[in-house]
Parts: C-alpha cells; structure tokens; sequence
C-alpha cells in the first residue's frame, strides 16, 4: 500500500474533563471545597494565634520551657518550665494504654466473634456511650467513687510487688491517692471505646474463610486468635492505640480531678502521689495567671498540639502500613 | 518420607441440616469409599456446600446451626462425644472456594500453620514442607522462596498452597469445596491432576458447579436438589459414569445436560 510509506501524524489527544456536568455539580463541587478548605485553615489559624501568643514565653524561657522543672511567678524574671508535665502526660498516655488495649481487643473479640448478633449491638452501644460521657463527669466520678478504690489497688500493688520499681513509694504515709496510676485508669476508661470501635472495625473486615481455614486446619478459638486474627490487625490495632493515646494526652477535666500536680519529674513510680498532665496544669493554673503566665500557659498548650499532631500522624502511617496485602 | 496415614472411609447416615427453623437439607446418605473422588454437583442453593460442611464440624460454627443424623469416620460417629473437633478437622482436612492463604506468614509458615494451630510439636519441619509442596505439585514452583510471603503467589499457586497446607496434617479425608471456581482453566487443570495423584492415599469429596470436571476427576456423583421451599437432598448418587450418561431420574438428566441450573 503506498499509504504506508506516509509518515502517520501523532495521534492528537483529545481534552478530558471530570469536572462538574452540571450547575447543581458546580454548586456542590463548590460547598465541599469550601468546607475542606475551611478545616485547613482552621487548624492553620489555630497554629498561627498559637505561636504568636506564645512567642514571648518560647523567647525569655528558651529550651528549659519544655525540660526544666520549675515554675515560679513570684520570681522575676519569673520562670516557666513544663518538663514534669510533659512527662506526665506522656507516662498517664503510657498507664492509660497498657490497662486499656487488652480490655478493648477482648471487647472486641467478643463483640465480633462471640456475642449473638444482637447482644453484640447492644454491647457496641454501650461502649459507644462510654465514649459519650462528658469527661467532667468521668472526672467526678473518679474523684469520689474511683480514687477510694484505686488507692486500695494501689496499696496492694505497693505490699506486694513493691520491689518492682514502678511500684515503690517514698512512704507509704502519703496515701495512694492522686497518682499517676490513678490518673491512667481514667484516661484508660476514656479511651476503651476509641481502640475497641477501630479493633472491632478491623475484625469485622477480616476474611471470614481466613478464620475458617485456621479452624479447618484444627485451630482451637485462643490459637485461631493469636496466630491469624491479631497478627493480621495488629496493624491497625497499633493504629487505634496510637489515636487512643492522642486523646489520652489532651484529656484536661478528668485527670485535673484526680490527679496531685507537682512540679517535681515522676519518672515512673506510678503509685506516688505526684504527677503532671499539660493541659490538666493549663487548666489549674489559668484562672489566676498574670499575663506573662497566660503566655506560657498558650505556649505548653503549643507543645502539647505538636505533641499530639506528631502522634495523630505516626498512627495514620502504622494504619495505612498495617495491611500491605490490602488494595484499598 | 513420613508415612501417610491411610485413607478412610466416610459416610452420612441421615443427615438433616437446619438454620435456625429453617431447614436445608433433608436425610443425605451418602457413602464415600477410601481412595475415590466422590463429586458433589447441583444448582446454587441446594446444600451441597453445607452438607461439606458437615463432614468436618465446620457447620457447627455458624450461630443457629443445627444438626441430625451422623456422620462416620472408618465407623466412629464424627459427631460422638469422645470426638472433638479438633481431632476431627486434623483427620478430614478443607480446602475452600477462595484461596485462603494467611496474609502474614511466608509460604513455610503457611504450611506449617496448621500444626502450630493445633498445637503440635514440629519434628523435621522442612520435610513436611518439602512433601506437603510435592504432593500439592507446587514443590518446583516455590522451592526457592519458601520465605517469601504467600500472598506473593498468583490465585493458582495459592490454591495449590492451600491443598498442601491441609496435606501437612496428613488427613485421610480431604474436603474440597469448589476448589476452582475462583482460577483460570491452568490452574484448574492442574488442581485436576493434584486431586486424581492425591486419590491414591486419601479419600475426596469435592463441590463443583463444573460437569466437565466432575466428570474428570471423580469416581461417583451425587445429584442434589431443592425443590422450592423445600429442604435440600440427594435425587440420585451413583458411579460418575452412570450419572451421566444413564441417569436414573429425569431431574438428573435435565441437570447434567444443562436444561436447567
């Protein structure tokens, strides 16, 4: 054909829109955009008035604001430190989650594999509630019913495994009331529902003929569960903590309520009456803070956005890495 | 080598099946000889995949599911209680519609899966590996990446992989339910030829909505049906051979000929 020999023209590429087909479309591309938009330029404006406010604190109190341990605002120039707080928060985040996980991921299980259908939606309802409780009222609660009680606990610990460090007390004169182990119970009660409803989340997606082909192959309930189920959400599981642990770090009222804020580091003598929560000293402290004061106050509140913002951040990774095997 | 354990025969004795107050399936008796294919086939919703499931306790973990008759192993009552089912499910090993490998375990891993599930102590593992993987005709195919993850396998290899992670609890009995409905004709081919080496030294039972291949892979045939709202049950079981070419009941005729189904 001598058509052949002609050089074929490149192909030219035709225009391709997903864009809106309609008015309506448009009106509704429109909305969301602006409300997606909205939420990011929130968080950014909360961060900007953030930084600004809490600029001359960062400036006069330098590197020691987050480590230091010292407050003082009789002194001048007068001195803002947060490091025991930061800590705390940190090691009730840590106490709240190991009491915690093992009691979601068993609630979980249950709820998924073991309860009938409809026991099953009464329990998720339950623990949906728990979610649902305003934190003041936690707090309260754990001031005047649950702080008696843990104290026993406490004590108990104390007699029996005391030669544990964790478990040591200076004196045992001090009571064992308004420690950080306290504190971790009520943040743990606190996040229960988060790290269930993710866990219960994950179970309910697993490949039921995965569970079956471990049971076919003789697997009883508890080695179907520790060498198919968790391995394969444990993922995800990690994830639900991580977000678990990022509400527990924020939890103002409830920890205010239970907890004795001092100002000295408690590295990890979980039963001493002597603690430290950012946003719990916030509170404590911002009725009566002198300007200068409300400035630190903004800039721990800083430390501890960033502080939450990075952990938010990491368990989104882990859930996203958790099930490469999964194509969204 | 292991020495494998030697091929049973299992038979329902009345069999009726019910999900809560509905019932399934009515009075199967069926009996499946040592070292035969026996072929499962019927139309969608007629119990031949719960029936399966009857054969190895696995019925008994759906939430409403109830049982009456029995089924024997080489004469003992699957269902008795001196029998669990975990003892159960080791002798008469599954394998299932969709490839189930676990997500994470590597190939080994998977093969020895089962004996770690149910709590056995290892002895030579790579031997039961490397035999499980020849017997399941997958041995060539994967012998340099037993480390690999099994899911790095294509849908046939991992089906092949999920036979001999059964094959690794050396059961007598191997139920198969619908083994190729999710593969390309290659695979299914070879599964084909698996199953007809494995007839040697055990016994199988095996679903398929495939007439060619139940026509090329088993010994007898059972014809089940449900007529509407009505229970499931056997119309008509008998050599493959005579199924198929001189069926007995009309229904049957219609049925392997592809008038209806």
């Amino acid at each position: 054909m001598s058509e052949s020999s002609v050089t074929k023209p490149a192909p030219v590429r035709r225009k391709l829109s997903a864009g809106p087909l309609s008015t309506g479309d448009k009106w509704f591309f429109r909305t969301t955009s602006i409300a997606a938009n909205f939420a990011f330029v929130l968080v950014a404006f909360i961060l900007i008035f953030l930084f600004i406010q809490a600029l001359p604190a960062l400036t006069s109190q330098g590197l020691p604001f987050v480590y230091g341990t010292e407050w003082n605002n009789q002194q001048d120039p007068i001195v803002m430190q947060i490091g025991p707080m930061i800590w705390g928060s940190l090691l009730i985040g840590a106490i709240g989650v190991v009491f915690a996980t093992p009691l979601a991921v068993s609630l979980a299980y249950l709820i998924v594999f073991m309860l009938p259908s409809r026991l099953a939606k009464v329990a998720t309802t339950l623990v949906d509630l728990l979610a649902a409780l305003p934190s003041v009222i936690i707090g309260l609660w754990g001031l005047f019913v649950f702080s008696p009680v843990a104290s026993e606990w406490g004590a108990i610990l104390n007699k029996y495994l005391g030669w544990v460090p964790i478990f040591q007390v200076k004196s045992a004169d001090n009571g064992f009331g308004g420690s950080p182990f306290i504190a971790g119970w009520i943040v743990a009660i606190m996040i229960v529902p988060i790290i269930t409803s993710i866990t219960r989340e994950v179970f309910s997606q697993l490949d039921r003929d995965l569970i079956n082909g471990a049971l076919a192959l003789g697997g009883s309930r508890f080695s179907t569960f520790r060498r198919v189920i968790f391995p394969t959400s444990a993922g995800a599981v990690v994830g639900g903590v991580l977000l678990g642990l990022g509400r527990a770090l924020g939890e103002t009222v409830a920890i205010f309520y239970v907890l004795q804020i001092t100002f000295n580091i408690n590295w990890g003598q979980i039963l001493e009456p002597n603690g430290g929560a950012v946003a719990s000293m916030i509170l404590s402290k911002f009725g009566e803070a002198t300007q200068e004061e409300v400035s630190g106050l903004i800039a721990a509140g800083l430390v501890l956005f960033i502080l939450t913002l990075g952990i938010n951040f990491i368990a989104s990774i882990i859930v996203n890495r958790a099930q490469p095997w999964r194509k969204n | 080598m292991n020495s494998l354990a030697k091929a049973s025969t299992l038979s329902s004795e009345n069999i009726s099946v019910w999900f809560g107050q509905r019932q399934v399936l009515s009075d199967v008796n069926l009996v499946f000889p040592a070292n035969k294919v026996t072929a499962l086939i019927g139309p969608s919703g007629c119990g031949k995949s719960t029936f399966i499931r009857t054969l190895n306790r696995m019925h008994e973990l759906i939430p409403g599911a109830g049982l009456a008759g029995s089924v024997y192993l080489d004469g003992k009552d699957i269902y008795a209680e001196d029998f669990d089912a975990v003892s159960v499910r080791i002798k008469i090993g599954m394998v299932f519609q969709k490839p189930n490998p676990f997500p994470t375990m590597t190939i080994r891993d998977n093969i020895l899966s089962g004996l770690r599930l149910s709590g056995r102590k290892i002895e030579n593992g790579d031997e039961v590996v490397e035999t499980s993987l020849r017997r399941a005709s997958i041995w060539n195919e994967v012998k340099d990446r037993l480390n690999d993850q099994a899911i790095s396998l294509s849908g046939g290899q991992q089906q092949r992989l999920c036979i001999a992670r059964s094959l690794a609890m050396n059961p007598q009995v191997l139920l198969m339910d619908e083994p190729c409905s999710a593969l390309d004709p290659g695979s299914t081919r070879r599964i084909e030829e698996t199953i007809q080496e494995l007839s040697s030294s055990m016994t199988i039972v095996i679903v398929t909505h495939n007439m060619q291949q139940a026509q090329r892979v088993s010994d007898q045939t059972a014809f089940f049906l449900a007529d509407d709202n009505t229970p499931g049950g056997v119309v008509e079981f008998g050599a493959t051979e005579q199924i198929f070419n001189g069926p007995i009941d009309q229904r049957t005729n219609d049925y392997v000929n592809g008038h209806f189904g």
